[in-house]
């Protein structure tokens, strides 16, 4: 069997993330009997505060306690792990921004295979884990065969593994401070910056009406609030919309915008990436319109529509709008 | 400044159903429209912009066959000084770590400041810009959204992090960057613009004028194949006229509390 398996854990607040029993789920696919250890770094008290939480399931936690390390900076993390990590090590992260920052480098530091985005595990084939991934925007997938003999980085979507029973681990905590080694680097963070607050908080709303790339063109958006106001409704978008700056970043509904938690969820030309997806919560009643049949967002959504939405927004807002 | 924006070929999906070929070795080629990857077209823009503010130059490199070429083009078109191909038969098969190896001698032919990829591409693993970094031994930073030049050594860079939120970094040169879709506003290339780089002479390395091995690109991560996942339940989809979905739609919506 391959190297040991880590999961290195992203915590906020003091708080570990969802990820944390994921990426344990994760590891068991690989192989259900090897035990995983999870690594965590950080400063002080928040810092023993996530380790001892991660006790319940974790058979063993690396801390890494600097006061370098207080704010996830990649490439300093990188270099800890470089230090503490054994050969051949097998390291899973979440993928998100943190995974994105830090694990291609860190594949070829280890010297290790580099597979991202895995949404499953399907054992092994030899020496070599098969990995179910997405390509295309979620719109075709694929199976690759990662080659785990010198140790590899996986990336493991959000909310793709689903978490284990979690029996008591009842495990300790290991301090790898001292072999961190040297943490100099040659990005230094700085701040975060909140996002903007828009002149509307699409998360107050319990109808949204969200406009993706389906819409085309600029002066289309106006077809979406007139059909958000006949509904009394408030317009959100995805990603593409933003970029385009056809709508302001407050209204991008997303892991990289707002979270939010409607009722009704009304999808306009949205394709449905993963990214999108996540930033919907509380499983509301999701209509999709998309002239795409096989659009992802098809498979989520509760009621689905075959149409183009530039003909079928004006007749549903006027439909709307006679039905009252 | 002396920027490389590294670039890829792609079908594009705004154009294209991207569907599993017959015996799922590959997806259904034919007919497919490619273009250059949509975050590399970002990465280009911000090239341009940058030594348009401060002087130097712009390079667009690219891993891929012959067809490869229109992409540089296109580029070039857009406003990119330089093009180079990379290419050669010992490249196919390749995985990332591959495209970072061939990225890195293509590097260190040329005396740059600043790399730039996408931040992503059709396969969604974000992975060339991070690894060629890290064979460099240049700091990195991802999925960025803001640049901001401070002087000849340092730049400040904002990345996009979770919940709109924006995570600011100082960061020597040289660097690696991968750059995010809304960073700026891709400029548009008319056809004009494309003649006028045609003729332009584009140089190809290969595997022997880079110096790699074959096992400096041997691949540790292969395909086995595509496939379409077994679905769920999926949506309930609403058959009929136009006129008779919209009905039906009302209806649900109504009753979900969709209506006020």
């Amino acid at each position: 069997m391959a190297g040991q398996v880590f999961a290195y854990i992203v915590h906020k607040d003091g708080v570990a993330d969802d990820t944390a029993a994921e990426l344990l789920a994760a590891a068991a696919k690989i192989d259900a009997e090897a035990p995983v250890t999870a690594v965590v770094t950080g400063a002080g008290a928040e810092l023993d505060g996530v380790c001892n939480s991660l006790t319940a399931f974790y058979p063993e936690v690396w801390k890494i306690d600097n006061p370098a390390l207080a704010y996830p900076n990649a490439e300093i993390i990188r270099k800890a792990l470089v230090s503490i990590l054994p050969a051949g090590a097998i390291v899973l992260l979440a993928y998100d921004t943190f995974g994105l920052d830090l694990g291609p480098g860190l594949s070829i530091k280890l010297d290790g295979a580099y597979v991202a985005d895995a949404v499953d595990f399907e054992g092994m084939d030899g020496s070599r884990l098969k990995v179910v991934r997405q390509e295309y925007s979620g719109m075709v997938s694929t199976h690759v065969l990662c080659d785990l003999s010198n140790g590899a980085v996986l990336t493991c979507r959000p909310g793709s593994f689903q978490p284990l029973d979690t029996t008591t681990a009842a495990g300790k905590v290991v301090d790898k401070s001292p072999d961190a080694g040297d943490l100099t680097v040659k990005r230094r963070y700085i701040q975060v910056v909140e996002a903007e607050k828009g002149d509307v908080d699409i998360t107050k709303s319990d109808v949204l009406v969200s406009v993706g790339r389906g819409i085309e063109d600029q002066e289309n958006i106006e077809l979406a609030e007139d059909l958000a106001q006949a509904m009394g409704a408030v317009v959100s978008c995805s990603r593409p919309i933003v970029d385009a700056k056809w709508l302001e970043k407050a209204r991008q509904v997303g892991t990289s915008g707002q979270t939010v938690k409607p009722k009704v969820y009304l999808a306009l030309g949205i394709s449905g990436s993963f990214q999108h997806l996540g930033g919907i919560k509380g499983a509301p009643f999701i209509v999709a319109v998309n002239k795409n049949p096989k659009a992802p967002i098809f498979q989520v959504a509760d009621i689905g529509i075959v149409e183009d939405i530039l003909e079928f927004i004006p007749e549903l807002a006027e439909k709307v709008k006679e039905s009252k | 400044m002396e920027i490389l924006v590294c670039v890829k070929r792609v079908p594009d999906t705004a154009e294209n159903e991207i569907e599993v070929n017959r015996d799922g070795s590959d997806i259904e080629r034919d007919d497919l429209v490619y273009s250059v990857n949509e975050w590399d077209n970002y990465a280009v823009e911000e090239a341009i912009r940058i030594r348009d503010e401060v002087g130097g130059s712009v390079t667009v490199a690219t891993v891929g066959d012959e067809d490869a070429e229109e992409v540089l083009r296109r580029e070039m078109a857009m406003g990119a000084d330089n093009g180079i191909l990379l290419s050669d038969a010992d490249f196919a098969g390749i995985d990332g770590r591959g495209i970072a190896a061939i990225l890195k001698k293509a590097v260190e032919k040329g005396t740059y400041d600043l790399v730039l990829t996408g931040a992503l591409a059709d396969d969604g693993a974000g992975q060339v810009g991070g690894m060629l970094a890290a064979l460099l031994d240049w700091p990195y930073a991802s999925v960025v959204n803001s640049i901001d030049i401070l002087d000849d050594g340092k730049i400040k860079v904002g990345r996009e992090i979770e919940g709109g939120n924006h995570e600011i970094n100082e960061i020597d040169l040289p660097c690696v960057l991968s750059i995010q879709t809304g960073i700026n506003e891709p400029r548009y290339v008319g056809i004009r613009g494309i003649r006028k780089v045609a003729s332009v002479e584009i140089p190809v390395y290969g595997a022997a004028d880079l110096g790699l091995s074959a096992e400096a690109v041997g691949a540790r991560v292969s395909r086995v194949d595509y496939f379409v996942p077994a679905l769920g339940a999926g949506a309930e989809i609403l058959e009929g006229s136009m006129e008779e979905k919209i009905d039906k739609l009302i209806e649900l919506l109504k009753a979900k509390g969709g209506l006020k």
